[in-house]
């Protein structure tokens, strides 16, 4: 088990280096001279060439690379162009909301899911089973900004229960915190849960036509013990899949959330950096989001090899 | 009263009528063998017995077991009943498993259930039973995982898990079908001293009239969801009144008939293939980032040549190297040393102008007729897929050539614009063999052709290997796992053992006189039905 890890934190290192050459290169070609977007049109040619030498784009590529990289060793992601403060200290005012918004519209919709999938496949063929169905169909089918206005509407106007938007920061206090982020992370999880339900329910109706099962229920266990003890391992390794992916997407692309809450998100960095051509603040969040979707890859291998002893085998 | 009685067993499943009338009575501690070909409903029947029949089935009639009446039983009654005093082993080792419990969870699982035992009672209760399996957790750890074991090992872990509790009756589903001829004997041994020990009733289903003939003592034969015949083994065996058990004896011991007078073109002798000093390697498992494990050595050293129009036989356990010796020949694998000859051609690492002359000169054969086909195309389009390089030959070329291929096989022009689907397991397997001669190779490399069929299939699909060779001057390499077959049909008989070729010779030779204890080993572990029907006759 050791050595699995041992190997995928190494390929880790390898994908996140690749990555960091794949930024740097294709912000190298896109148009646009960053000085002379930063001082507008109607700057001088020669402000032009001052703001460039003290931004150090007049460096050699490969050197301008290289101070990228060691920067970011010591934590330095570079200035903002637009803000004039670092970039790391951005991202980290804007992650302390996106993290846990995250975490919580994952656990929401985790929470849904699975049990919904479980009972949807357990009685499948049957009534309940086809509106379950027809209701993550529903789901999936609405964007999720759509949910969030009824709740808006619902839980922040008409029960007044949680704040229509904004965020006060975690400084007014945890609780204050979480319910700011309450009615968002519901809006993101309901589609996510609407799409996880519908893969837990497969992977268990799938799993439940193997031999094993069949073995299993020879044995006398029950229907539901089968389903309980030899079904529902087996049939996390694609749950978990769809996990990974849809944690990555909640990190970041939840822009749309962000504005229709005022929630001062990484979507809404990103969004405006680029924008506003704010070259450092694309790298560094681009870099932060790239090194956070693999680790999050990691994350799944591990728990992949922890589901399947079959994985676990040296050197596979 | 015996201890199992199916009286006018009926079932749907979905509406279509599957079991019809079916009747019959297993003995306490005696042998039943069901036997009959894919379709006959005999493993339906089992599941009925079971209770755990699919989804939207609609079973009547009566089963008693032990006095109790199991077509009548609650869900709950049937769970108590289940892997308890009723065991059921299935046909296929590798699934049967859960692939994310150990071993000895999944003993204990069923001991625990029913006997209400502590984790240490069922531990010590699994040791014991696997112990007595032929696994002994000296050797075998509880704690490994089901890939960690062979097939024939976790076939022993499921009969364990079926045994654990002496049931009375212990189902087993074509449990060797899956398995080598070796470990074939040995399961059925393991069987037969469960059956005596414990005084336990077993119902062995079977499409192998030969599996079951040397070990049941009741035989029921089905075909098409009914009953055909049923009673003791022996005058069933011996007399075979009822024309489909004569027919279903004569399919299994099926002599292919030949030409006395058929001589190859070429005349005999001249080598179409000759392989000499043939070694072929996979490469090694990773042990860390630059290194490996030694390569792992299929093919060791192998030499031998094919005549033209021969059919060689070549048969071993799995794994020992028999279908590797058979992807090299058709190009598919590089050796690592060694040297093949086609027609005295030189084609151990071809070009690719040598590799596109090479699918003139060798086709194949494969086991599995479900798999084999593209699903999206027709037959026409499937047998003429080897003329695909041949650019100069017209479409309408092509479809003359697919159709004289398909008559060649015993199929109509009417198969042409048929899909894959819409033929049974053994005009597909006719369908491959038809691919296969349609650019009129000369030699036939066909891996366990006939594994997955029928015996009166089966043995349709021999006498078409031998008609084939005679019309077209073929010769074939047959790769099987099942010597009888091979002796039937074979001139000539390669044994393989560990990428080695440890004896050649006539196949009368290698059945009747073996010179190796190797050999010796494999011809008596194969289920033999002309020689219990033989020594029947001579009993009386």
């Amino acid at each position: 088990m050791s050595w699995f890890i041992a190997r995928r934190l190494l390929s880790l290192a390898v994908t996140l280096l690749l990555a960091t050459v794949v930024i740097f290169a294709v912000l190298e070609i896109v148009p646009g001279d960053p000085a002379r977007l930063m001082l507008g049109i109607n700057a001088t040619d020669d402000a032009v060439a001052t703001l460039r030498e003290q931004l150090g784009l007049n460096q050699p590529v490969l050197m301008r690379y290289l101070s990228w990289i060691a920067g970011m060793f010591q934590g330095d992601l570079g200035h903002s162009f637009t803000y004039g403060s670092p970039v790391a200290e951005l991202i980290g005012e804007r992650i302390v909301v996106s993290l846990p918004l995250a975490l919580m519209a994952l656990a929401i919709s985790t929470a849904i899911a699975i049990p919904v999938g479980i009972y949807a496949a357990s009685r499948r063929g049957s009534a309940t089973d086809t509106a379950i169905m027809a209701v993550t169909q529903f789901g999936i089918a609405v964007p999720n900004f759509w949910f969030a206005l009824l709740l808006v509407y619902f839980f922040a106007i008409f029960l007044r229960w949680v704040p229509a938007g904004g965020f006060a920061g975690w400084d007014e206090g945890i609780a204050s915190g979480f319910r700011s982020l309450l009615l968002p992370a519901v809006a993101l999880a309901l589609p996510q849960a609407a799409i996880l339900s519908r893969v837990a329910r497969s992977a268990i109706i799938e799993v439940l036509g193997e031999d094993f099962i069949r073995t299993a229920r020879a044995k006398g266990l029950t229907r539901r013990a089968a389903l309980w003890r030899h079904a529902l391992r087996n049939a996390l390794i694609p749950v978990v899949t769809i996990m990974g992916l849809q944690f990555a997407f909640l990190l970041a692309g939840t822009i749309i959330i962000e504005n229709v809450f005022y929630l001062p998100g990484l979507g809404r960095l990103v969004y405006q950096a680029i924008t506003q051509h704010d070259l450092p603040v694309v790298q560094g969040t681009v870099l932060f989001l790239v090194g956070f979707v693999v680790v999050t890859n990691f994350l799944v291998d591990i728990t992949y090899a922890w589901i399947d002893p079959r994985l676990r085998r040296r050197g596979r | 009263m015996a201890l199992l009685e199916v009286d006018g067993l009926n079932l749907s499943i979905r509406g279509r009528h599957i079991l019809k009338d079916v009747g019959f009575a297993i003995e306490r501690g005696k042998v039943t063998g069901v036997v009959g070909e894919s379709g006959s409903g005999k493993s339906l029947t089992a599941l009925s017995i079971m209770q755990l029949l699919p989804h939207r089935s609609d079973l009547s009639g009566s089963i008693r077991f032990d006095g109790f009446d199991i077509a009548a039983a609650s869900e709950r009654e049937m769970c108590a009943l289940r892997g308890d005093d009723i065991g059921m082993v299935f046909q296929e080792p590798m699934t049967a498993l859960n692939p994310l419990k150990t071993v000895g969870e999944q003993v204990m699982e069923g001991i625990r259930l029913h006997t209400g035992a502590t984790r240490k009672e069922a531990r010590e209760r699994a040791e014991a039973i696997l112990e007595h399996v032929g696994l002994p957790p000296s050797q075998y750890a509880l704690t490994r995982f089901p890939h960690e074991l062979s097939g024939g090992q976790r076939q022993r872990v499921v009969i364990a898990m079926a045994c654990a509790l002496r049931p009375k009756l212990l189902i087993a589903d074509e449990p060797t079908t899956a398995l080598d001829v070796v470990v074939q004997a040995r399961i059925l041994d393991l069987l037969n001293m469960l059956v005596d020990e414990n005084d336990m009733a077993l119902m062995l289903i079977s499409h192998d009239l030969g599996v079951v003939s040397d070990m049941a003592d009741d035989i029921v034969i089905m075909r098409g969801g009914e009953i055909v015949e049923a009673g003791p083994a022996i005058p069933v065996l011996k007399n075979r009144t009822h024309p489909y058990t004569r027919q279903l004896a004569e399919a299994s011991t099926h002599v292919p008939a030949r030409d006395p007078d058929w001589r190859p073109a070429d005349g005999e002798g001249k080598a179409v293939v000759s392989v000499s000093n043939l070694v072929c390697e996979y490469p090694g498992r990773r042990t860390g980032m630059f290194t490996r494990e030694p390569p792992f050595r299929a093919v060791d050293d192998v030499s031998f040549d094919i005549g033209a129009g021969e059919i060689a036989g070549l048969v071993g356990e799995s794994g020992c190297g028999k279908s590797t010796l058979g992807r090299s020949l058709l190009g598919l694998m590089q050796p690592s040393s060694g040297r093949i000859e086609f027609d005295g051609r030189d084609v151990t690492h071809p070009d690719s102008e040598t590799r596109s002359e090479m699918v003139e000169f060798v086709q194949a054969v494969f086991q599995d007729p479900f798999a084999s086909f593209n699903p999206r195309h027709k037959a026409g389009r499937l047998v003429a897929e080897p003329l695909f390089l041949r650019r100069e030959l017209s479409a309408a070329t092509k479809r003359d050539m697919a159709l004289e291929a398909l008559e060649n096989v015993g199929m109509h022009a009417s198969d042409l614009d048929k899909y894959a689907h819409e033929f049974s397991g053994g005009q597909r397997q006719r369908l491959a063999i038809a691919r296969a001669v349609v650019n009129q190779p000369r030699l036939i490399i066909a891996d366990e052709p006939v594994s997955a069929l029928d015996v009166s299939i089966r043995a349709q699909v021999v006498d078409l290997i031998v008609e084939l060779r005679e019309r077209l001057d073929l010769a074939w390499l047959f790769i099987s796992h099942d010597l009888s077959v091979v002796r039937s049909l074979c001139d000539t008989v390669m044994v393989m053992r560990s990428g080695r070729i440890v004896e050649r010779g006539s196949a009368q030779q290698i059945h009747d006189n073996p010179r190796e204890e190797y050999t010796r080993q494999l011809v008596a572990a194969a289920p033999d039905l002309e020689a219990v029907i033989a020594r029947l006759g001579d009993e009386g």
